[in-house]
């Protein structure tokens, strides 16, 4: 019974707490996403988002909680593939001399032999990811040369590479191009029809309503959590940022 | 005749020095030793741990005397000492509220200290002189096929986990995720380093040991784009640093470890002005407008 339940679920995450040398940076967070679903992750700065997609990596430690994906623990899911983060831009050194080849290849690592020296399937792969983000005019080029819009769509390469099945999105949105920004929203609605999972962080409460079939608002526990046209209202946005209204912090557009 | 006489004046410069056994023996170790650092320097660049470098380096030395007082190789106690002064370094961070680089000028100087206490208690037998300032010169034979050993086994770690420690470099969150052990790597990594300095210090001894961890990948990371470029320049660098430096220290008369590292320092200093994308002068941006 329980195994049918977790097998419904790409992402079970419940009531995981994480805390950095005794200070609680999240506790008691609940999370289910299923194949197909786009989830919005809203949250201030310093609210728990990125100790959130800490936890799904495994890059920290669970103080309390259990994570499944895909049904199994962390370390399986880790073996089979099954995550891949994007992360954001600010996270990148940009002057660590990869190209945008190397660095696709890299979401190829974890299913190749020891040297990670590549087979024919690993190359078509990291092609085919390059043509899907439209950078194959870029493939050679130095990460350190390339515009934000088009690191970007160079760690989302890496992630298709890497045929994952649930993506972690830290900003896709920030400081990208409008051309970048319609290739990854065209994206999105690819991964979605392929079953994937996608949980993304956001600033900007536009795309929130356009793309995130559920949204998770977070200030170091779970505020609110459901489907975005029921949760995501005014009085949960503010709650969620300290009592400030969503104007005041986004601007009118939003 | 100009030239003829060049010739047989560059021939002697290049041939005398090596007809004495010593100085091929020391021309061949520092040039094994060199490369070791300096492909080692290509992923200490990367992954910004000069000051780690500079830390395990002092605080290998009590571990060399201990090793030397208990009779067992060198290396052993040299490599204790370094891997354990880093899980106290992460210990003391992880514990405190003192940041990074405090914990580490904190750490290995307490190290340093204990070494020369050490030395000065224990034996009298080490000469405190050698290690702090070392010489290709005169490594004796026990110590050469050590070196030798340390050498390829560095050398073979980092060639197996090459792409593994580069990732693991650029993005340890992803390689996690991917399911490769980063601690493994991080514990790895900082193996190597203890070997390295272990080895280093013979020749160039402590103090200068970790200029040839840092300087040859510095010197790569001004010069390329591409990560296997950038550990081929850094060997290579750090090979015509040693026989460079080897030179002078013979027709000088000048310490042979200050003389490498010195060397070291010029080409790194050339680098900075000229190389072509990333020196002072922008070399290709120059080349390109005057077209």
């Amino acid at each position: 019974m329980k195994s049918m339940e977790f097998e419904k679920y790409r992402i079970e995450a419940e009531n995981i707490c994480v805390d950095y040398n005794g200070k609680v940076a999240l506790y008691d967070a609940t999370l289910r996403l299923k194949a197909g679903q786009i989830c919005g992750l809203v949250g201030m700065n310093g609210a728990g988002k990125t100790t959130f997609f800490n936890a799904l990596t495994g890059f920290v430690n669970l103080s309390k909680g259990k994570i499944r994906i895909n049904g199994e623990t962390l370390k399986t899911s880790q073996k089979d593939q099954a995550v891949a983060y994007v992360p954001q831009n600010e996270g990148i050194d940009a002057d660590f001399p990869v190209n945008v080849w190397d660095i696709v290849m890299m979401g190829r690592y974890g299913s190749m032999n020891i040297f990670r020296s590549p087979r024919e399937s690993d190359i078509q792969a990291v092609k085919n990811a390059i043509e899907r983000v439209d950078l194959v005019d870029y493939s050679f080029t130095p990460i350190g040369n390339l515009s934000g819009g088009q690191r970007k769509r160079t760690f989302l390469a890496r992630a298709i590479a890497q045929r994952a099945s649930i993506l972690l999105l830290d900003e896709p949105f920030a400081g990208v191009d409008i051309r970048t920004e319609k290739l990854i929203s065209e994206l999105f609605i690819q991964f979605k029809k392929e079953g994937k999972t996608i949980l993304l962080s956001t600033h900007d409460m536009i795309h929130v309503r356009e793309f995130c079939d559920l949204v998770l608002l977070i200030n170091k526990t779970v505020v609110a959590y459901g489907d975005t046209s029921e949760v995501f209202t005014p009085e949960n946005i503010t709650s969620t940022f300290g009592g400030m209204s969503p104007d005041f912090l986004f601007g009118p557009e939003s | 005749m100009d030239g003829s006489f060049l010739t047989i004046d560059i021939n002697s410069f290049i041939t005398e020095p090596i007809a004495h056994e010593f100085m091929r023996k020391a021309i061949l170790i520092s040039i094994l030793i060199t490369s070791v650092c300096g492909l080692l320097s290509s992923f200490l660049t990367l992954k910004g741990w000069a000051l780690m470098g500079d830390a395990v380096s002092h605080a290998v030395m009590p571990g060399v005397v201990v090793a030397y007082a208990l009779g067992v190789p060198l290396s052993i106690g040299a490599f204790v000492f370094g891997v354990g002064s880093v899980a106290l370094i992460g210990f003391i961070k992880h514990k405190s509220r003192i940041k990074e680089d405090t914990v580490i000028g904190l750490v290995f100087t307490g190290f340093f200290a204990l070494g020369i206490v050490l030395i000065s208690k224990i034996t009298s037998e080490i000469d405190l002189m050698h290690i702090l300032y070392g010489t290709p010169l005169g490594i004796p034979l026990s110590d050469v096929k050590q070196t030798i050993f340390i050498s390829f086994l560095v050398v073979l770690i980092l060639s197996i986990f090459r792409k593994d420690l580069m990732l693991y470099c650029f993005d340890p969150r992803h390689a996690k995720t991917i399911g490769i052990n980063v601690s493994f790597l991080h514990y790895l990594l900082l193996t190597c380093l203890s070997l390295a300095a272990v080895v280093g210090l013979q020749a160039v001894g402590i103090v200068l040991v970790v200029a040839m961890l840092i300087t040859p990948g510095a010197t790569a990371y001004l010069l390329t784009d591409k990560f296997d470029e950038l550990s081929i320049i850094s060997v290579l660098s750090s090979i015509i640093s040693s026989l460079i430096g080897i030179y002078l220290s013979y027709w000088l008369d000048i310490a042979p470890g200050g003389s490498i590292v010195l060397v070291q320092t010029f080409i790194f200093l050339f680098a900075f002005l000229f190389a072509p994308r990333y020196g002072i002068f922008k070399v290709k941006q120059l080349l390109s407008s005057s077209k």
